[in-house]
């Protein structure tokens, strides 16, 4: 489907989360594939199963609760799914690592942040010595736009864009081939998200590496975002380039996203919300999840989950009218 | 640091002059006259009212406070009524015995609880997770007097093993610092567990396992010393217990301590002793919570900034 | 295991019958099989304490010299002490004593205690500065010592040594009541409240007690163990209840002087002590796991 090769592929996962109140349908059949050098949008909304979908790449959910039921995480040819924990634990922080939510919690409180990068990067450099480590930290930091002498401080002496760079700088400190990026800007100020976004787009560039970006923010997806997945309720329910998501949104859902983002272009703007909420993922409705808040259902979709359709290249959707 | 340590040593001496006055009051209204349970039924009025005399029993109660302050202040804590002893002297003599126990005590108590928590936390409803837990409640529910009875009845009486009561030797700490650290033990278990629970499940848990930390490591470096800080206050407030658990289980193994000390004095009025005593155990109780209090700072960074 | 949460949580505000708060705390008690271990040893204790008349096989104050320091037989269930009085029956009456001990002590000092918070949190300024200087001076004593002094002071007895252990833990509610006051007080509900008018009073019951009553609660139950506990270390060093009343730390108390020979007379009474303290303890557990679903694991 791309003229590049693919540096993740997702068959099939399916991940859910056992708990004493029933069974949540966290992740269910998701397929997602990841270009070389390229950057993913994965959008949806909160509980959509974003976070669980990356965090099942690099196999670190919470488990129990958490179980992967089927299928392949396929990284440099190779599934992760399949490895053992000391062969995971190589790739985590190394070929894959990421940037949390919260860059507030993220850190350790009684670590100094110097020590903190330099934690990966002797993990996974079993033969530097401490002091070139710390060097190559220090490195990090004023990479990310903070000034070495801060190395020996702690987290809570750091602002949050400046611990969210920190945390950057951490996740790029072993030059990783897949950078994770969940909802990386959410919890900053909007001035300082710009800030951010550029930092990660710069550094991105300078290591071609290659990004997921998880967010709810449709703008972020436009700035950075070569290729878009629509996430909702645990399934994929449209991907595409970001030419195809942005100029001809198939999937009522996407429609929907979109018709929520003002537009300043125009005089009068009615922002259109979708109705309802978010499906209790415990108890999904049957056929096709978006149905009960679809304009366009039909009987149809209250029975059949509809399959994906590749509508033109490289552009899936799952519904069963288009 | 130093400042903060100046000030709060500064602010002990107010508490400690408030536990002198509630004890001396206390005292002052315990009703029995000291002299009468000294002399004995065949003494004299005149022999009495001498012996009042001597003791400064006579006098208000303002009177009597003031000359106890005047005397503290020159480090005097009266007379022993029984054996005639600078009360300070018996302190001497008998605080270094009990602080060996609490100290003990303290050690054996954090050995096993932290040990007990950290695993029990790991390994969370595991069977080692369920029996600990339960064995930390049956401890924390434990009267110590009565685990000290059962103890000496097994481990002195029936196996003679271990001696069962006095102070001659470390082999004589046994039983009482079993006595004394095991609900303490529990209680560090317990308050470790729910400690490292909570720590495991911070965001800053699953950075670390992001970057490809080994679990122990994980364990050992980054939720230990985050999980500690509760624990440590836990273990604070456990010493004031150890000293006050002391009371009971230095009578029970005849420990010559502070405890034992405090206990035979009440029951004989001889109030200059339980005075100091008391005053000693609150003043080393406050001396211990400074020290957690300093603790923490030298484990969270986030309170060393504040003490300035 | 957030992202779970929120899905219950929210899957919960969707379901139409919405269970009241009590209701929802109940239910996550009942589930909770330590919570419902220590709610069952309670009952058996209450009953045990209540109809101490009728179960009671003696008169647990009857002696019989001819049958003293029997060990346990059919006839007598934990063996006799050393007056030949009928241990089983004596600790079925000392139920009694635990029960109350442990009930007024802590429900005096939560009153008091709570007071005083409220008033040192609610005030703040000098008053707050005079209440918090005391209770430093009440917690600098280990608890066991201000106890038996007063009880020194008062005298031995049910009543002192309900008063004795009252005042002791009377500072560890004042720090409870004082801390969630502080954090409450700049809620902006009590805000509301005030600019509607209410009154101080009115706000301290009707809006700030209903939220800090959970570790109230909490500290409560754990408390009447440890009052329960209290009371028979007391006793135990004979400044507490005296013999002849059939309380189980002075019970032990007497044992210890048979302890080689007649065992029994210090197992059982510790056992019972140990009963009591585990329920209530657990049950303690069970209803923080409830009141706090956050800090359940």
């Amino acid at each position: 489907m791309n003229e590049h090769t693919n540096l993740l592929e997702i068959k099939d996962l399916t991940v859910h989360y056992v708990t004493v109140d029933g069974t949540v349908h966290a992740v269910e059949n998701l397929n997602l594939t990841l270009p070389e050098g390229k950057t993913l949008g994965l959008v949806g909304e909160t509980g959509a199963g974003k976070t669980t979908t990356v965090k099942a790449i690099m196999q670190i959910l919470p488990d129990p609760p958490a179980k992967i039921l089927t299928g392949e995480v396929i990284f440099c040819g190779e599934d992760l799914l399949k490895k053992n924990k000391k062969s995971m634990r190589k790739i985590r922080g190394k070929q894959i690592s990421m940037i949390f939510q919260d860059p507030m919690t993220s850190l350790n409180p009684v670590i100094t942040v110097g020590e903190q990068i330099m934690e990966v990067i002797r993990l996974h450099d079993k033969k530097i010595s401490k002091k070139d480590a710390y060097t190559k930290a220090c490195e990090m930091l004023e990479l990310v736009g903070i000034k070495a002498d801060r190395a020996g401080d702690y987290p809570h002496q750091f602002s949050g864009g400046m611990k969210q760079r920190v945390i950057i700088a951490m996740a790029l400190a072993c030059n990783p081939r897949l950078l994770i990026a969940d909802e990386p800007t959410t919890a900053l100020d909007v001035t300082i998200q710009a800030q951010v976004l550029e930092l990660m787009r710069k550094l991105k560039a300078k290591y071609q590496t290659s990004m997921i970006m998880i967010t709810h923010d449709l703008g972020i997806v436009a700035e950075i975002c070569d290729y878009v997945a629509v996430m909702y309720a645990g399934e994929i329910v449209e991907y595409g380039n970001r030419e195809q998501l942005f100029h001809r949104p198939s999937h009522p859902y996407t429609k929907g996203l979109f018709a929520c983002i003002p537009n300043l272009m125009e005089e009068e703007t009615t922002l259109i919300p979708i109705e309802g909420m978010t499906p209790d993922p415990t108890n999904l409705p049957t056929g096709c999840r978006f149905h009960p808040r679809c304009p366009y259902a039909t009987e149809e979709c209250s029975k059949t989950n509809p399959a994906s359709k590749e509508i033109e290249n490289g552009h899936h959707v799952k519904c069963l009218h288009i | 640091m130093l400042k903060y340590i100046g000030r709060r040593l500064l602010m002990m001496i107010p508490v400690m002059l408030g536990v002198i006055l509630i004890v001396f009051t206390l005292m002052y209204i315990t009703p029995g006259d000291p002299v009468d349970t000294l002399l004995g039924d065949d003494a004299t009025p005149e022999m009495a009212e001498q012996l009042r005399e001597e003791l400064g029993l006579n006098g208000t109660y303002i009177e009597r406070l003031g000359k106890y302050l005047v005397n503290l202040a020159h480090g005097d804590l009266g007379i022993c009524y029984s054996t005639k002893q600078p009360v300070m002297d018996r302190i001497i003599q008998t605080f270094p015995n009990s602080l060996k126990l609490a100290g003990c005590s303290v050690l054996l108590s954090v050995a096993i609880g932290l040990t007990l928590g950290i695993v029990s936390a790991v390994k969370q409803y595991s069977l080692f997770d369920n029996i600990a837990m339960t064995l930390a409640m049956i401890g924390n529910a434990m009267p110590n007097f009565w685990q000290g009875l059962l103890l000496m009845l097994l481990f002195a009486l029936h196996w003679k093993i271990l001696p069962a009561s006095g102070f001659d030797g470390w082999t004589y700490m046994i039983l009482p610092a079993i006595t004394i650290g095991t609900s303490s033990a529990a209680a560090v278990a317990r308050m470790t567990r729910s400690s490292m629970l909570e720590v495991i499940r911070q965001d800053y848990i699953t950075t670390a396992e992001a970057k490809g930390q080994t679990e122990l490591k994980i364990i050992i470096f980054h939720a230990l010393k985050n999980a500690l800080i509760p624990v440590i206050t836990t273990i604070g407030i456990q010493f004031g217990h150890l000293l006050g658990g002391a009371v009971l289980t230095e009578s029970i193994f005849a420990v010559p301590g502070v405890g034992k000390m405090m206990v035979d004095a009440i029951k004989a009025r001889n109030y200059p002793v339980v005075q100091g005593g008391v005053l000693m155990v609150a003043l080393t109780f406050s001396l211990v919570n400074l020290a957690v209090d300093i603790l923490y700072a030298f484990v969270d960074p986030r309170i060393r900034s504040q003490y300035k | 295991m957030e992202k779970t949460k929120d899905l219950t949580s929210s899957s919960e505000a969707g379901s139409i019958k919405k269970r009241s708060q009590v209701k929802e705390v109940w239910r996550r008690f009942c589930r909770n099989k330590q919570a419902m271990v220590g709610m069952c040893m309670l009952l058996l204790l209450i009953f045990a304490a209540i109809f101490a008349d009728i179960i009671a096989p003696y008169d647990p104050v009857e002696q019989d010299i001819i049958n003293r320091l029997k060990p346990p037989s059919s006839a007598h269930w934990f063996g006799t002490d050393e007056l030949g009085r009928d241990i089983f029956s004596r600790i079925l009456y000392g139920s009694r004593i635990s029960l109350t001990v442990g009930l007024i002590a802590v429900g005096l000092s939560s009153i008091v205690g709570c007071a005083l918070g409220a008033i040192a949190g609610y005030y703040g300024g000098v008053l707050d500065n005079i209440i918090m200087r005391c209770t430093d001076v009440l917690m600098a004593i280990p608890s066991i010592l201000l106890n038996i002094s007063i009880v020194a002071a008062l005298g031995t007895g049910l009543q002192n040594v309900m008063i004795a252990i009252g005042i002791s833990s009377v500072p560890a509610y004042c720090r409870i009541m004082r801390a969630s006051l502080l954090s409450l007080k700049e809620q902006e509900f009590v805000d509301a409240s005030r600019a509607a008018g209410a009154s101080d009073v009115h706000i301290i019951i009707h809006h700030i007690l209903p939220n800090s009553l959970a570790p109230l609660i909490v500290q409560a139950t754990l408390k009447i163990g440890g009052a329960i506990l209290s009371c028979a270390s007391m006793s135990f060093i004979g400044l507490g209840i005296v013999p002849p009343t059939p309380e189980w730390g002075a019970m032990l108390s007497t044992g210890r002087d048979f302890l080689r020979d007649a065992p029994h007379l210090t197992a059982f009474p510790g056992m019972a002590i140990m009963f009591a303290v585990f329920a209530m303890n657990l049950m303690g557990d069970g209803l923080r796991d409830a009141l706090d679903p956050k800090l359940k694991n």
